[in-house]
């Protein structure tokens, strides 16, 4: 026993030193940057490779870039810890938490020169009232995709197109609750920011009512879907369809005319980061005019940079979907961060609605049927058994 | 007993990753998610969610129930090969097994959908496309094909360990060959059928993938609120209350099976 245990501490200890030395040898600093998915111009399709680019001109930095699917995800990531991360770019309501929550670490701007980039009207923001944590990365509308070879364009306009049931089982959705309970506020006449439990129980039912006509509940599954035309509708970031239409001409897109949610993301260093001068080298690099606009020509989202409009493909900076007009602007409304109690409700409401159901009668009634059935084949295999126990009994008495 | 200590690694391994976890994952079931206190509105906020609960259930019992139906006849042929012929079989069973899970499904996926390979052919013969995806039915197909080969092995393995002399001294005593399955075969392949079932029922009714990809928001089976609750509503509570339910409901249905498939073997075969 004790030996054993001699061989396996040995064999723990060394392990141990042979992870120690090569962390010390190489003088490569890692930086884990934690970003949404498809959300950085990655070199396909002959555009920027934006991560090859700031490795090539800082060889000492080495980047580990990992993807989240929504907010809320890339909270609960940071939340239950075990992870760190050095960059993360969620979106406004999200950074407000994050604040309060004393989450993200307050930048140094003497290493962002670039930050002087940035429009006035992307500083100071609401959600981050002092600018001390947070460089706007990108910014865009939420708006409803649509194929025009199946959607009747005199059902469009509205977010009445995503309850419409001559399209039942062909409508997406927002796989989060923040985002789909502002499509049914909006549609209703609420703020989307609303954290009256009586509007919030009327967008619940809305949703519920919605759900038979969905098709399914999804985040960046929707480009896939919407492209190979599996399904018809869907509420998505006005980007994201600028990337889709390229696959797919049918695609349309319009701003519902209830109004939407308008959005910053913004890039953040968390608590916990190990080389924030590193990260902010990265944020500065981003902020590269330059860089900035092809990386966001790739993406389709708006830039908050004015000047990278300059090294953009006119098209795009013409283009009444990323760039909409004031009136269309006017329109739209930015996400406040709910209290704790308000994000509970969403929460729990949002499992209410994908879990509703009215199934239970008809289950029970089967479940019931298996029980009886169940019991019934107990006790003839236990009768069974009792007679052939007699019976055998009076074969040895023979 | 002088080789003891070569069980400690496992006793370990299973402190460390099977006990404590399982500790942990009850300490969440009874606390309450902000303040921390001790509650039992977790576990009794669970009749909510009891159509779920039966939903997965029913959905994995027909799934076993229709891999036990495959299974076995496929684990009866392959038992009565030649031995070479069964060492090819048993790897054509495996073969699928060494593809990632969710490569299967996704795969499945693109067979099924409305756009998909079989509805791209159906409507290429001027056919309406098929509901084949986004339904129950498409769920318990995703189990089956993904657990059949769970079901198949141990069968396999409990048939083929049946010594053949016995079914010998049965056809001896006139026994013609249903009854010499009845009688013979089917009782000494129990163990197989209980490891079967148990194997296939498991995985089946805690999954969240399959019924993501293959079901419809109606479909929602209890693996995927576990999933959400874990991964983006930041509610570790009720998730843990969640998958306790889960377990006493799964060893709940184990025992009956078990009930029902215990049998003392060769002793009670050899009785007349």
């Amino acid at each position: 026993m004790k030996k054993f245990f001699a061989c396996f501490l040995a064999l723990v200890l060394g392990l141990m030193i042979l992870g120690a030395v090569p962390a010390k040898a190489a003088e490569k600093v890692t930086l884990n940057v934690y970003n949404w998915g498809q959300y950085i111009s990655d070199g396909s399709d002959g555009y920027i490779d934006v991560i090859a680019e700031f490795e090539k001109v800082y060889p000492n930095i080495h980047v580990n870039y990992m993807t989240f699917d929504s907010n809320e995800t890339m909270y609960t990531k940071l939340q239950s810890g075990g992870s760190t991360y050095d960059i993360i770019i969620p979106s406004d309501y999200m950074i407000d938490t994050l604040i309060s929550e004393d989450m993200l670490e307050p930048l140094d701007f003497s290493n962002i020169p670039n930050y002087k980039y940035v429009d006035e009207a992307y500083k100071n923001m609401a959600y981050d009232p002092e600018n001390k944590y947070s460089v706007p990365y990108t910014w865009g509308c939420v708006g409803v995709i649509y194929n025009s070879k199946y959607v009747n364009e005199e059902d469009v306009g509205s977010w009445d197109l995503m309850w419409n049931k001559n399209y039942a089982g062909k409508i997406l959705m927002f796989d989060n609750p923040r985002d789909a309970f502002a499509i049914a506020e909006r549609l209703l006449g609420y703020s989307l920011n609303t954290e009256d439990p009586e509007e919030m129980a009327a967008a619940t039912e809305k949703l519920k009512e919605q759900k038979n006509l969905v098709q399914s509940y999804v985040m960046d599954q929707i480009f896939d879907k919407l492209e190979r035309e599996e399904a018809w509708i869907g509420a998505y970031y006005a980007g994201d369809y600028l990337l889709m239409v390229e696959e797919n001409e049918d695609l349309r897109f319009f701003f519902p005319e209830e109004g939407f949610n308008l959005f910053v993301d913004a890039i953040c260093i968390p608590k916990g980061c190990q080389h924030k001068e590193e990260a902010e080298t990265f944020i500065n690099f981003l902020c590269d005019p330059e860089i900035c606009g092809q990386n966001l020509e790739y993406l389709g989202y708006s830039t908050p940079l004015s000047e990278a409009k300059n090294y953009m493909d006119p098209e795009i900076t013409e283009s009444d979907i990323a760039y909409p007009s004031e009136d269309i602007l006017a329109n739209g409304e930015a996400f406040a961060a709910l209290s704790v109690e308000g994000n509970q409700r969403m929460n729990s409401l949002w499992l209410s609605v994908k879990t509703d159901d009215n199934v239970l009668g008809k289950y029970l009634i089967l479940t019931g049927a298996a029980i009886v059935v169940v019991i019934g084949l107990w006790l003839f295999f236990k009768i069974r058994k009792t007679r052939s126990i007699k019976r055998r009994g009076m074969f040895y008495k023979k | 007993m002088k080789r003891k200590w070569l069980t400690a690694p496992y006793i370990v391994w299973m402190l460390l990753f099977t006990i404590i976890p399982l500790c942990i994952v009850i300490y969440f079931a009874f606390t309450d998610s902000i303040t921390g206190e001790f509650t039992f509105s977790n576990i009794t906020g669970m009749w909510d969610y009891a159509p779920i609960f039966l939903r997965s259930i029913w959905l994995s019992v027909i799934a076993t129930i229709i891999c036990l139906i495959i299974g076995y006849p496929v684990a009866y042929t392959i038992a009565q090969c030649e031995p070479r012929t069964q060492q090819m079989l048993q790897m054509l069973i495996m073969l699928p097994m060494c593809m990632s899970f969710l490569l299967r499904t996704l795969a499945w996926v693109a067979l099924l959908e409305d756009t998909g390979i079989i509805n791209n052919l159906v409507t290429a013969l001027g056919l309406t496309p098929l509901p084949l995806i986004r339904n129950s039915g498409a769920v318990i197909l995703g189990m089956v094909y993904n657990y059949l080969p769970y079901m198949i092995l141990p069968l396999y393995t409990s048939i083929s360990k049946i010594n053949p002399r016995l079914i010998e001294a049965a056809e001896d005593l006139g026994c013609n060959k249903s009854k010499v399955f009845g009688k013979v075969t089917l009782p000494l392949s129990m163990p197989g059928i209980a490891s079967g079932i148990t194997m296939v029922f498991v995985p089946a009714v805690s999954t969240f993938y399959i019924s993501q990809k293959l079901g419809s928001p109606g479909t929602i089976l209890v693996g995927d609120i576990i999933e959400s609750q874990f991964k983006g509503a930041y509610n570790p509570n009720l998730g843990a209350a969640m998958s306790l339910i889960l377990m006493i409901l799964i060893f709940i249905c184990i025992g009956i099976s078990n009930h029902f498939t215990n049998s003392d073997s060769e002793e009670e075969v050899m009785m007349p």
